[in-house]
């Protein structure tokens, strides 16, 4: 499918027009989060949306913060996200392998089992969940918003596809050199792995730092609270800052899309390697 | 793994096989507990309790002894019309989002997918909102929604001051808000799996439909439809399922969750204000059980549909 001229042209046009529609709530967001709270809503219904202008600096980011204990909040969602994720890509993978090159008895039906459980939906699973992490006493703590998270059927599938398309041979050669089975793993197969770990990573990423149903259920005061959660601190304390809001959520948007930006070429290969494809 | 069976293997004598292989699988469960830990823990054992508390009066604090009760949670639920309400609003918004926001997303991965320059640049926009919080996002377009904000001061221009509606503030059009919010924020992950599937369309057939003189259009129904049968019925089961999950956005753009008068309630709000405002665990429980059953149905019908390509391929 080549273009040449004007089909070229008009190909062109449409991908800005669409680029434009994809981008702009972000372009918008980032520039009110630069300007004075009263001049974002009296900018809102003209083309000066779009310029940080008059341009106040930090200063909405230094009001997200005192208000809404930015620091606290996104320490939070580090040690969460980074948890689940951290964990998720190891438990995760060392079942996916298991399930595609080891041989042991039940491992078909492990496999069926796994599969079975991806279409259970975490929602499903939030009100037993909540009754059984208030019968533990685990509400309003990091594990509760942890724990629930890390072995991932989806995840384990994809570690499991992608190890089956690796070629038998290069693990052969591991082998034949007297590694065990978890040593070529470690040392041959894992690092063959890295689209696929890139693809579990970010979509356990965009997934955790976002959450928002569980965190909402479990958790109370601001101690283990993440991110998400803090722009309702905006909501129910009248005046509505929209500049503070507005720095608020660019403060939690910009980590995602640097680890974005960093691994979306493994993510690309590895969506197209993995079985998310169908 | 049958093609391990190689000529390495039937050098050693039966007995090292043997302990090699009894190594193998005590290594094999060594790497799958951790997970299998997990997956129990958390997915297989709250899901016989949400089974098991949909036919009880449990409550998540309350002096009074849990009691079995029958199906009378799942008819509670049957009469209740907040229920319905969610119902219906979570099927308004599938009928509607997932047939646009499959088509916009085919539409994306065809024009990435073709040799023009900058295409990466573009994949990369697409996919923006993809990263972008569903909670910032959520804010970010309630003002932009707002009756006097960006998206009325555009549609004014371009409707000639005819239609610029209180959005979110409207019974009739707070729920199609919420459908472009989502439609923005999701078109751009099933782009990506849409695009591997393109690519793994054989250049061949391509060029076999041109050699038998078909236009593009021709090609596209022919050649790229078929070929990527089983990547589109993966975007629109999952876009199905997510629709069916709606929470967020309806929780934190409306004034009120759900609102105004419950025209953006959805089945997962309905679920969150049982379980979690009403203390009602076992009322929730069962509409969670009922939630189940849909997203199991649905995706049956997936399976269905691939297995069916199977046998044709």
């Amino acid at each position: 499918m080549r273009a040449r001229g004007i089909p070229l042209i008009a190909q062109y046009a449409v991908m800005l027009l669409l680029a434009a529609f994809f981008l702009f709530p972000l372009v918008y967001m980032v520039a009110s989060s630069f300007k004075p709270d009263d001049v974002v809503l009296s900018d809102a219904d003209s083309i000066a949306a779009f310029l940080p202008i008059p341009f106040v600096g930090v200063e909405n980011y230094v009001d997200a913060i005192e208000r809404a204990s930015v620091f606290r909040s996104f320490f939070n969602s580090m040690v969460i996200s980074g948890s689940i994720v951290g964990l998720g890509l190891v438990v995760n993978s060392l079942l996916g392998y298991a399930l595609a090159r080891l041989r042991f008895r039940g491992r078909t039906l492990l496999v069926a089992f796994v599969i079975a459980l991806i279409i259970i939906p975490f929602e499903a699973l939030a009100v037993p969940l909540l009754f059984l992490s208030a019968q533990l006493g685990w509400l309003d703590t990091y594990h509760v918003q942890i724990l629930p998270f890390v072995a991932n059927p989806l995840f384990i599938y994809l570690f499991y596809t992608f190890f089956l398309n690796v070629p038998v041979e290069i693990e052969e050669a591991a082998r034949i050199d007297g590694a065990g089975p978890l040593r070529t793993f470690v040392s041959v197969v894992a690092p063959l792995a890295k689209p696929a770990y890139a693809t579990v990573a970010i979509l356990g990423f965009l997934f955790s730092w976002g959450q928002f149903l569980w965190p909402v259920m479990v958790t109370r005061g601001i101690d283990v609270r993440p991110l998400a959660l803090g722009i309702g601190t905006f909501k129910t304390t009248p005046p509505v800052q929209w500049g503070d809001i507005m720095a608020y959520a660019a403060l939690m948007t910009i980590p995602l899309v640097i680890i974005f930006l960093i691994f979306q070429r493994y993510f690309v290969q590895g969506v197209a390697s993995s079985g998310v494809k169908g | 793994m049958t093609q391990r069976t190689n000529v390495s293997e039937q050098a050693e004598t039966v007995m090292t096989t043997r302990t090699w292989q009894s190594a193998e699988a005590r290594t094999a469960w060594l790497l799958s507990t951790p997970a299998l830990i997990g997956l129990t823990a958390f997915i297989v054992v709250p899901f016989l309790l949400a089974l098991v508390l949909s036919f009880t009066s449990q409550r998540l604090i309350s002096p009074l002894p849990t009691r079995f009760i029958g199906i009378e949670n799942y008819l509670a639920t049957f009469a209740d019309a907040g229920f319905w309400r969610g119902l219906i609003n979570n099927v308004w918004f599938v009928a509607v989002v997932v047939p646009l926001q499959t088509g916009l997303a085919l539409f994306l991965a065809i024009l990435v997918n073709s040799r023009v320059r900058g295409r990466v640049a573009f994949r990369t926009v697409y996919f923006m909102p993809v990263v972008t919080v569903m909670a910032a996002a959520a804010v970010t377009w309630t003002l932009l929604l707002n009756p006097n904000g960006l998206v009325n001061a555009f549609l004014d221009v371009i409707t000639f001051g005819t239609f610029t509606p209180d959005w979110l503030g409207s019974t009739t059009w707070a729920l199609p808000a919420v459908m472009a919010v989502s439609i923005w924020q999701g078109t751009g992950f099933q782009m990506i799996i849409l695009l591997a599937a393109l690519q793994d369309v054989p250049e061949e057939l391509y060029e076999a439909a041109e050699l038998d003189g078909a236009g593009s259009w021709k090609k596209f129904l022919n050649v790229t439809l078929p070929g990527i049968r089983n990547g589109l019925i993966f975007v629109v089961t999952v876009t199905t399922i997510l629709a069916f999950r709606l929470f967020d956005q309806v929780w934190i753009m409306p004034q009120t969750p759900g609102g105004p008068l419950d025209s953006t309630r959805t089945m997962m709000l309905h679920l969150v204000e049982t379980g979690f405002g009403g203390q009602a665990i076992g009322r929730a429980s069962a509409v969670a059980v009922i939630f189940f059953v849909l997203v199991l149905v649905l995706t049956l019908i997936q399976r269905r549909f691939i297995r069916e390509e199977g046998g044709a391929a």
